[in-house]
């Protein structure tokens, strides 16, 4: 029995313990974007706590400093129209590969499902070719298209939702009339709601998150998106470390509250993102 | 729509052959079946132009340029066969990329011992389950910029680890990212932060699809909880244990974000991406760069490879 109560205690120990080994660096950073030029200067230590709680000085200069304004439009911009254009595309690819029985459909199936296996930070070298030939480089395309173009985990989630949608609903539709086209539309899309909720979350938080794609090609300061421009504080603000870490609170913000109000569907959606 | 490409499609073909007699109408029958055989290529068309275009043609320009001098720029490109790749294997310099990547390994091993852990426990009753998964699972999602912020300020002088040692009465002077070897272990130390929590939710998906009467059974057995981990959650998560190793390795392998964000490469953390990138957009070396993706690319499809042996797994097969 009592053997027992010590291996309880043991695994509420080491829960507590991960816990602070998450939190702390986050907390403290949340504790430095409170403080002030002055108070960082006196060196009170990292863990003191801002004499003035609701200090939000260094929330305003972050913003308008680092131009977040602006990038928060970008990454939404880009948001838009990649999430759009990937839900539009991974569903058509699946209806077609699933619904339909073509020559080289096998092939077309190896192509997609070579190209998972491809990470994509090694092919950049002669991407960047290619998409500066297109004249998009240093453009919102580039990032849209590349989103759009690679994701293929976004098209496995959808095939497995349409196997699951009986066939003989399409057939009742043909009976009806209905073209290719128009089972897609009305039988098909409508039905893919919930994949289509999973691979907005994962895709949103992968785009939203993205550092490589838009440095590498979004070098102009006005296309900064939010880790492209939180990345350039490291320069005007090199020691102000009240500054950065508030403009870190302001990224990490969105995420926290997507996270707890999405919870649930985090977790599947990553859960069937992840395992491919 | 379908119509329209149908008939230039036909119309076309006709034109290839303009000797021949126009040809008869098409019975309806078999016109039915050409609008049959063109449709899944209308919903592919888009799919297929992206993919080729942006994965396919870049592989095999990389595979081209791999061979060659080519700065990037300039109209003149020579031949040079392998020659890239005798350099990235003989010259000290660009190799040494490889044993960077030796601390990311480790860390995966620490990482996914870590997430078992926790995805164990908290498959069990305990209090406050949710907040401490959703504790665990949080720096996934959060931007990598952010991290490597956050963990820039922790590993400062007089940032929060040296205050956090000072709390327990030791005070160091350590610079935390100041040698390689501690820089290296900060580093692969903050991915074991950001990446701890996927792995282990998606071994607890993996633990709750084990259903529950297996507990029950074995618990009438007599089985403790080690014994239950053994025999039944072990073997039952095994093929996304399996899974996870796989993408440890690639992802030790193409680590980036976290060592370029916080260090840029210098003091000896530079990792084969970061070197890639650099010898491709700093120092104008496309072949070279070409070569060194190349062979990152071979070495992760090779570990893939090895894993589909290892675990046959149906889920992945598309059809």
């Amino acid at each position: 029995m009592t053997r027992r109560a010590v291996a309880r205690t043991l695994v509420y120990l080491s829960l507590i313990a991960a816990t602070l080994v998450v939190l702390l660096p986050l907390g403290v950073v949340l504790l430095t974007s409170l403080k002030s030029e002055k108070e960082m200067a006196d060196g009170g230590g990292a863990l003191s706590l801002p004499d003035d709680p609701l200090n939000f000085h260094n929330y305003v200069s972050a913003f308008e400093g680092g131009e977040m304004l602006s990038a928060f439009g970008n990454t939404a911009v880009i948001l838009l129209f990649s999430i759009g254009g990937t839900v539009l595309i991974g569903s058509m690819t699946a209806y077609a590969i699933d619904r339909f029985t073509f020559r080289f459909r096998k092939l077309v199936v190896a192509l997609f499902l070579i190209a998972a296996l491809v990470p994509g930070v090694t092919t950049q070298v002669a991407t960047f070719q290619i998409v500066n030939s297109f004249g998009m480089f240093d453009s919102l395309w580039a990032p849209i298209v590349l989103y759009m173009g690679t994701d293929i985990v976004s098209i496995y989630i959808f095939l497995q939702f349409v196997r699951s949608i009986p066939i003989s609903l399409d057939e009742a539709a043909r009976l009806d009339g209905a073209g290719a086209f128009t089972i897609y539309r009305k039988v098909i899309f409508p039905l893919l709601r919930p994949a289509i909720a999973t691979v907005v979350i994962v895709k949103g938080i992968t785009v939203y998150n993205d550092f490589y794609i838009p440095f590498l090609y979004m070098p102009s300061e006005d296309l900064g998106v939010i880790s492209t421009s939180l990345f350039r504080f490291k320069g005007p603000y090199a020691a102000h470390w009240e500054t950065i870490s508030a403009g870190a609170v302001l990224v990490i913000l969105p995420t926290l509250i997507v996270f707890l109000s999405l919870q649930r569907f985090i977790y599947n959606g990553f859960m069937r993102g992840a395992t491919r | 729509m379908a119509d329209v490409t149908e008939k230039t499609a036909f119309r076309s073909g006709a034109g290839a052959a303009p000797a021949a007699p126009a040809p008869a109408p098409a019975p309806p029958r078999r016109r039915l079946r050409l609008r049959r055989g063109i449709t899944p290529w209308l919903f592919l068309i888009a799919p297929l132009a992206l993919l080729i275009t942006f994965t396919y043609v870049p592989i095999a320009n990389m595979a081209a340029y791999s061979l060659t001098d080519w700065d990037g720029v300039s109209p003149e490109l020579n031949y040079t066969g392998v020659g890239n790749y005798t350099e990235i294997f003989t010259r000290e310099d660009l190799f040494r990329v490889f044993f960077v990547s030796g601390y990311y390994l480790a860390a995966s091993v620490v990482q996914i011992v870590a997430a078992l852990y926790f995805a164990t426990i908290l498959s069990f009753n305990v209090r406050f389950r949710n907040f401490f998964k959703g504790v665990l699972f949080f720096p996934y999602l959060i931007n990598g910029v952010a991290i490597g912020f956050v963990f820039l300020y922790f590993f400062q002088d007089g940032g929060t680890l040296d205050s956090v040692l000072s709390l327990f009465g030791y005070h160091s002077d350590h610079a935390w990212l100041g040698t390689p070897v501690s820089a290296n272990t900060s580093l692969a130390g903050v991915s074991v932060w950001r990446y701890m929590g996927v792995n282990f939710v998606l071994f607890l998906g993996a633990i709750q699809s084990i259903p529950g009467e297996l507990y029950e059974a074995a618990e009438l057995d007599g089985a403790n909880r080690w014994h239950q981990f053994r025999y039944i959650i072990a073997p039952g998560i095994k093929p996304v244990v399996t899974l996870t190793v796989i993408l440890s390795i690639s992802g030790s392998l193409s680590a980036f974000e976290i060592p370029y964000i916080m260090t840029g490469g210098a003091t000896g953390t530079a990792t084969f991406v970061i070197q890639t990138l650099n010898l491709a957009f700093r120092f104008n070396k496309t072949g070279l760069a070409s070569a060194a993706a190349i062979v990152l690319l071979l070495i992760i499809l090779l570990v893939t490879w090895v894993q589909r042996r290892l675990v046959p797994d149906d889920r992945v097969d598309l059809v």
